[in-house]
């Protein structure tokens, strides 16, 4: 058991001709997931991977003809918005966007056309997910990380490589990892996991890492208050954070007094989540 | 990115938002010959963009054109908050009767644009909402629909405007919502819109804040960027698709990712240190990148150490190592430094970093406590 992703994926690739998108291709064939098609318009008809993988015009044609279940997408910024229609519109359920740098007002009309539609965005901006032993679709490095039962939800990319790397070596296992990104805003939220990994009968713990900007922790935090049965262990990253200044993600900025490290770290403590003063210490806090 | 008042006005107007007449000096000669034209009252105006230009007296009533020149001098030698005046806006002066607050920005937690506005314009509008926020009213806008006239009027009347103004001042609320859609903007503000004695609706001063991510959309916006607001190390940076936000302290990181950027500053701090700057050098770490992030952190002359924090990932290790000791061969310097380096192939990159007498540490906690002894030596 896992959350959103398992054996069962059955993953397409949006901009599989590119450099990132075949590169990464590879490490997720390499890992074990099952990549069934690739789209960039206007390559419909071309293989990549020696002959392994077909790459189709569109995400309409590649989801008939291969039955793909989910879409992840490496397509460049500029057309990132449009690639996530096309994959709502042909009945993909679970998208997952790596692309960083896609304007903010292309993000709100893309939440609120897939709000109404029922389909789950994860990303953009995002490392994507890792289930261990099972299936990656995104760039996590499949090598640091063990099937277990700690869930890794996270707003983070190389913060959460790190967070895995320090669970191997506590030789501790993940369910799933989920990385949601570092936009304002995504798809998939704290709240979304934090209700998948609660229901998850694989998952016996949680790892929770935010950062500063957005009220999403403070939501978090109630959320494990009233609803969460499991332990969950949680980090903050940009404690040292000027306010006024974006720290690299869109998303990570102390605005307007809100947004900042000590008021989420004090929501989440107030819920009775154990928050770690540095990535290395959250082994110890989930024993 | 964000726009001047003038330039923020000149794009409301092409979506029929009424502005004052005025135009744009870069001298006092030129200033008193537009406030000659236009006759009567003028406001001369700095364009910097900082907050509180009229309470540092960047912003000035000339009540006849022969005024203009003198106080245009004054305000173009004027440094505000440490920017530099550069051009001066020179309006007619409005006969102001009343001041509103119209303004539209990105609500975060309700992943819409909203649209804000109050009775209470003016420059004290963050007062207003830190104080009485009921007299500030907030209409969401559907991003696939836009703004709708019903919302437009439930604004009007939510700010008690008479309804002989709601027909214009719909017009205006409609044109600030183009506005903000078609610039990609983050905020678009007009503080105040005015209510003139003649009965007229007015656009006295205007901000506009755009999304970065969007300005390949805008080549004729991103040209205005004025680049005296960031600080040269910042803009050197982006040249190398770095990210950088120059601090106080004095260790300098250099750290592949913005989460662990953030969480290596962090764990300076909790050691006893400083944090110099916040750099993230993106994915990859080519000899190119890591040089030129070396050149700009040793830039600082406050720095006294240097921690460079690399997760491999997918990235190798090894290749990292290399990447980091041609980019030192290139930028020669004494400052001490200390790299971690974890993931793929980490132990061969130790192996480099440590056969070329570098220091590496084990683990984060331990480099950071490296770095800070370092620092304080």
């Amino acid at each position: 058991m896992s959350i959103l992703i398992d054996k069962n994926t059955r993953l397409l690739v949006q901009g599989i001709t590119g450099t990132e998108g075949l590169f990464h291709t590879k490490q997720m064939v390499a890992y074990g997931t099952s990549v069934v098609a690739g789209v960039t318009p206007g390559k419909g008809g071309e293989w990549v991977l020696d002959g392994k993988i077909p790459v189709f015009d569109s995400v309409k044609i590649a989801r008939n003809a291969t039955g793909a279940n989910t879409s992840v997408i490496f397509v460049p910024a500029r057309f990132a918005a449009d690639a996530i229609f096309e994959s709502a519109d042909a009945g993909v359920g679970l998208i997952v966007c790596i692309t960083e740098g896609i304007p903010v007002q292309d993000m709100m009309r893309v939440r609120n056309y897939l709000d109404q539609k029922g389909v789950r965005l994860v990303g953009p901006n995002c490392p994507g997910l890792l289930t261990p032993g099972e299936s990656k679709v995104g760039i996590i490095p499949g090598n640091i990380a063990v099937p277990g039962s700690v869930g890794v939800v996270s707003r983070s990319g190389t913060l959460t490589y790190e967070v895995l790397f320090a669970l191997m070596q506590n030789n501790m296992g993940v369910s799933t990892c989920v990385g949601i990104g570092g936009d304002p805003i995504n798809g998939t939220t704290f709240l979304d996991c934090l209700a998948m990994f609660e229901e998850d009968l694989n998952t016996e713990k949680v790892v929770l890492i935010g950062e500063i900007g957005g009220t999403d922790e403070e939501k978090a935090a109630e959320f494990i208050h009233v609803n969460m049965t499991k332990p969950v262990v949680g980090f903050i990253a940009g404690r040292t954070a000027p306010p006024g200044k974006r720290m690299g993600h869109a998303g990570a900025i102390v605005e307007g007094g809100s947004g900042l490290a000590a008021d989420k770290i004090k929501a989440l403590q107030d819920a009775g989540v154990k928050v770690a003063n540095h990535p290395e210490e959250i082994p110890n806090l989930l024993k | 990115m964000k726009l001047h008042e003038y330039q923020s006005k000149q794009y409301f107007a092409k979506y029929g938002i009424p502005i004052p007449k005025g135009r744009i000096a870069a001298t006092s000669s030129e200033a008193k010959q537009i406030a000659e034209e236009l006759g009567g009252r003028t406001v001369i105006k700095a364009q910097v963009l900082v907050g509180g230009r009229g309470k540092a007296g960047g912003i000035r009533l000339a009540k006849h054109p022969a005024e203009v020149e003198e106080l245009a001098t004054q305000i173009l030698a004027m440094k505000i908050k440490g920017l530099p005046v550069r051009k001066v806006l020179v309006d007619e002066a409005a006969n102001i009767d009343k001041e509103i607050y119209l303004g539209i920005t990105n609500d975060r937690a309700a992943r819409r644009p909203v649209m804000m506005a109050s009775a209470a314009g003016g420059v004290d509008i963050e007062e207003v909402a830190k104080e009485s926020p009921e007299k500030i009213i907030k209409v969401h806008i559907d991003p696939l629909l836009g703004l709708r006239d019903y919302q437009a009027r439930d604004i009007a009347a939510g700010i008690d405007l008479p309804r002989d103004y709601w027909r214009t001042f719909g017009k205006i609320a409609k044109g600030l919502w183009q506005v903000y859609n078609r610039s990609d903007a983050t905020l678009a503000e007009i503080n105040p819109l005015v209510i003139t004695s003649d009965k007229r609706l007015l656009a006295v001063d205007g901000k506009m804040v755009l999304d970065d991510n969007a300005l390949f959309r805008h080549p004729d916006l991103s040209e205005m960027r004025d680049l005296d607001v960031e600080a040269p190390s910042e803009i050197e940076a982006r040249k190398y698709g770095l990210s950088f936000i120059k601090l106080d302290g004095n260790i300098g990181c250099m750290v592949n990712g913005a989460g662990l950027a953030m969480t290596t500053m962090d764990i300076i701090k909790l050691f006893g240190g400083e944090p110099a700057n916040f750099l993230d050098i993106g994915g990859g770490a080519s000899s190119e990148k890591v040089a030129a992030a070396i050149r700009i952190i040793l830039n600082d002359p406050n720095v006294k150490a240097v921690l460079f924090n690399i997760f491999g990932g997918i990235t190798r290790g090894d290749e990292v190592a290399r990447g980091v000791l041609t980019a030192l061969d290139e930028v020669k310097s004494d400052i001490p430094m200390v790299i971690r380096l974890v993931g793929t192939n980490a132990e061969e990159g130790r192996q480099i970093l440590a056969d070329a007498n570098m220091v590496t540490a084990e683990s984060l906690a331990d480099a950071a406590e490296k770095a800070v002894a370092m620092a304080a030596a």
